[in-house]
């Protein structure tokens, strides 16, 4: 299996994340599969509640306490780190191999710790540099993304939004883990500023050849960045491909919906929306999730759609068989 | 043909300048910052000599990024800030001459639509209380015509059936359903104008297309003025006839939507435009021309032109001196930039 695995940076098969609720079991991330390359972006899109930050949080291990189901595999640079006990994966996995820039990230940094030091702490503690050595690290990781050297003195009340979230991307980077996650990492960001953090996202990948997942809702700013897409709905992810093959032509009915949906700025297209809501977590229905707001959907939906695949890219959806 | 299309233009142009339901003329708002809690230690200019005109059933877009006193300008309009210098008249009233009673109706015929539902609806409220509330201090007596009138506006923005949702509180609902109840809410006294904050940055994509397309609807069958504020240009083009682009205070840009995304002429407004994407996988390409720097500070903004510390083609020596004043350079299109100054 490793050896199969061994030139792939991720790959994930079958992870699964539940929570207990009073409500019932949800089943946030069900089955997810997908692999990445080292020196790529994936984009992991969907709409609020289909499970992206949890499936986020599976990656990193970073469980809440109500935790019904945990499963599935993780291989991160061939190793399995679903073996891992929790100290080998915070020793060896968080910060090292994987990074996270949570949502709303510039607004985690602490309020009385200069940012200098923050940024240079995940460098002490798992590097195991001197406070000197890591403040020269800061220095270098500022200059990657774009922050004046004399700010690492600074307080985070000191800077703006778009500075902030440069600095908490700096800190993800300090370790130069091989994958950095973000989650939502310009939502709470003006216009210009989003553009600004998407330029730094685009010259860290090609300077530190540092792979991405970004999670994200805004299918326009993802397009910046993706080499690849991946659409998640009610926890599983439905359809994948290379960026340029899908922003064209989306194949799965919800990716062709949710695409034309998008307002556009240089085109006459009417945006169509899509009616209903997604179902609930709690109790999916049982074959294809979509079907009931599906204009396409046939007898063959009230079974569970197995992933189809074709020219690289992956479809779970009937019409597709 | 286009000669008499222009007259037609001329002409219900002159019908707006008769009677404009909006009229802001050279609105300054600022606030007053203190030292240790008194001393005077200069102002926030947050709206600093703004001026427009808004007819009857017009919508017009305020595009502008956080800070540069988009929301400022419309508390102001809406009556919950008082104007530091300039005058608001809406609908023949002159804010700052309102009072008590007097604002308080001023208020009511203006319409609030808030950016974030869930935040903007009491949790601890029924959808019925939240909706009879308004009326009920707006002095609609009898409870058979409040419930008349909540029955109205629900349906209007598709919120049926009706009964199902009075009893329910705003945790019961989508993001989309409370975003309904917020416009409900503020379509509930028959406003004139309604005043739309982001109404659609915290909703799903494919949400936010249905309420856009609601309050359009809405707007076109009750003949609403609207003021949609938002910093996302690529949605202005379904919703606004003109767009007004605010930076650091001042509106620098105000022309017909089409015109403005064809041929902007502000460098900010290029700015803005450039840096909006549409997903294509091409973008992943190229790195976005951004301005430098950040917006300035509203306490001492630049002197000339706000935007000439970040402007790549300010004229040194007029831009960095000169505040610019409104130029004109095709009909209707206004610009306050010196590039566009008659030689």
């Amino acid at each position: 299996m490793n050896q199969i695995t061994s030139h792939k940076l991720l790959q994930i098969e079958k992870l699964e994340l539940h929570f207990k609720t009073r409500g019932g079991t949800v089943q946030a991330v069900d089955g997810v599969n997908f692999t990445l390359d080292s020196n790529r972006a994936v984009v992991i899109l969907g709409e609020s509640g289909c499970g992206k930050s949890s499936l986020a949080k599976a990656m990193l291990r970073l469980l809440p306490r109500n935790v019904d189901k945990y499963d599935g595999r993780v291989f991160l640079q061939g190793a399995d780190v679903m073996e891992f006990d929790d100290e080998e994966f915070r020793k060896n996995v968080r910060w090292l191999g994987i990074s996270l820039v949570p949502q709303a990230a510039m607004n985690s940094l602490n309020p009385v710790i200069r940012v200098g030091e923050q940024v240079a702490e995940p460098a002490i503690v798992h590097l195991g540099l001197g406070k000197a050595e890591a403040m020269n690290l800061v220095q270098k990781m500022f200059q990657h993304v774009g922050v004046p050297q004399d700010f690492v003195s600074r307080y985070p009340f000191e800077l703006s939004g778009g500075m902030r979230q440069r600095v908490a991307l700096a800190m993800a980077l300090v370790t130069s883990p091989s994958l950095i996650v973000l989650d939502e990492p310009t939502s709470a960001l003006d216009l210009l500023t989003q553009a600004n953090i998407m330029n730094v996202l685009k010259r860290i990948k090609h300077e530190l050849g540092t792979s991405f997942i970004l999670i994200t809702h805004d299918i326009a700013t993802s397009s910046e960045l993706a080499d690849e897409v991946a659409i998640m709905y009610a926890g599983q992810i439905v359809e994948t491909g290379h960026a340029r093959d899908f922003f064209p032509a989306p194949l799965h009915p919800y990716s062709q919906m949710l695409m034309a949906s998008v307002p556009r700025l240089r085109s006459e297209s009417d945006p169509m929306f899509i009616t209903g809501q997604p179902p609930s977590l709690i109790n999916p229905p049982k074959g294809c999730r979509f079907a009931a707001r599906c204009p396409f959907h046939f007898e063959k939906c009230n079974d569970e759609p197995p992933v189809f695949e074709r020219n690289g890219r992956s479809v779970k959806c009937w019409l597709h068989a | 043909m286009i000669i008499d299309l222009r007259e037609v233009m001329m002409s219900i142009e002159k019908i707006n300048e008769a009677q404009p339901l909006l009229s802001v003329q050279d609105l300054r708002v600022w606030y007053e910052l203190r030292r240790f809690g008194f001393g005077h230690a200069g102002y926030v200019k947050a709206v600093d000599g703004v001026s427009f005109e808004l007819a009857e059933g017009e919508t017009v877009a305020v595009v502008g990024e956080s800070g540069c006193g988009k929301s400022s300008l419309m508390k102001t309009i809406l009556g919950l800030n008082m104007p530091t210098s300039g005058g608001i008249v809406f609908d023949g009233e002159n804010l700052s001459e309102l009072k008590g009673g007097g604002l308080q109706k001023y208020r009511f015929k203006i319409g609030y639509v808030q950016q974030d539902p869930y935040g903007a609806l009491p949790p601890f409220m029924s959808v019925q209380t939240i909706l009879e509330e308004p009326l009920i201090i707006s002095g609609l007596q009898g409870r058979e015509e409040r419930l008349a009138r909540i029955h109205k506006v629900m349906t209007e923005v598709k919120l049926h059936p009706v009964e199902d949702f009075l009893p329910k509180f705003p945790h019961m609902l989508s993001g989309g359903q409370q975003q309904r109840i917020v416009i409900a809410r503020a379509m509930l006294r028959e406003p004139k104008l309604i005043v739309a904050d982001e109404p659609v940055s915290m909703l799903d994509a494919s949400v936010r297309v249905e309420i856009l397309k609601l309050m359009r609807a809405l707007q076109e069958s009750h003949g609403l003025s609207v003021i949609y504020i938002t910093h996302d240009l690529s949605t202005v083009k379904y919703f606004s006839q003109r767009i007004f682009v605010m930076y650091a205070g001042n509106l620098i840009e105000k022309a017909d939507t089409r015109r403005l995304l064809e041929n902007p002429l502000h460098p900010y407004t290029h700015a803005l435009l450039a840096a909006t994407s549409d997903p294509d996988a091409r973008n992943a390409d190229s790195f976005k021309e951004v301005p430098p720097s950040e917006p300035p500070s509203l306490v001492n903004p630049p002197q000339g032109c706000r935007f000439h510390p970040r402007c790549a083609r300010a004229i040194a020596g007029l831009c960095d001196q000169k505040e610019p004043v409104d130029f004109e350079p095709e009909p209707h299109h206004f610009v306050a930039c010196w590039l566009y100054q008659p030689q």
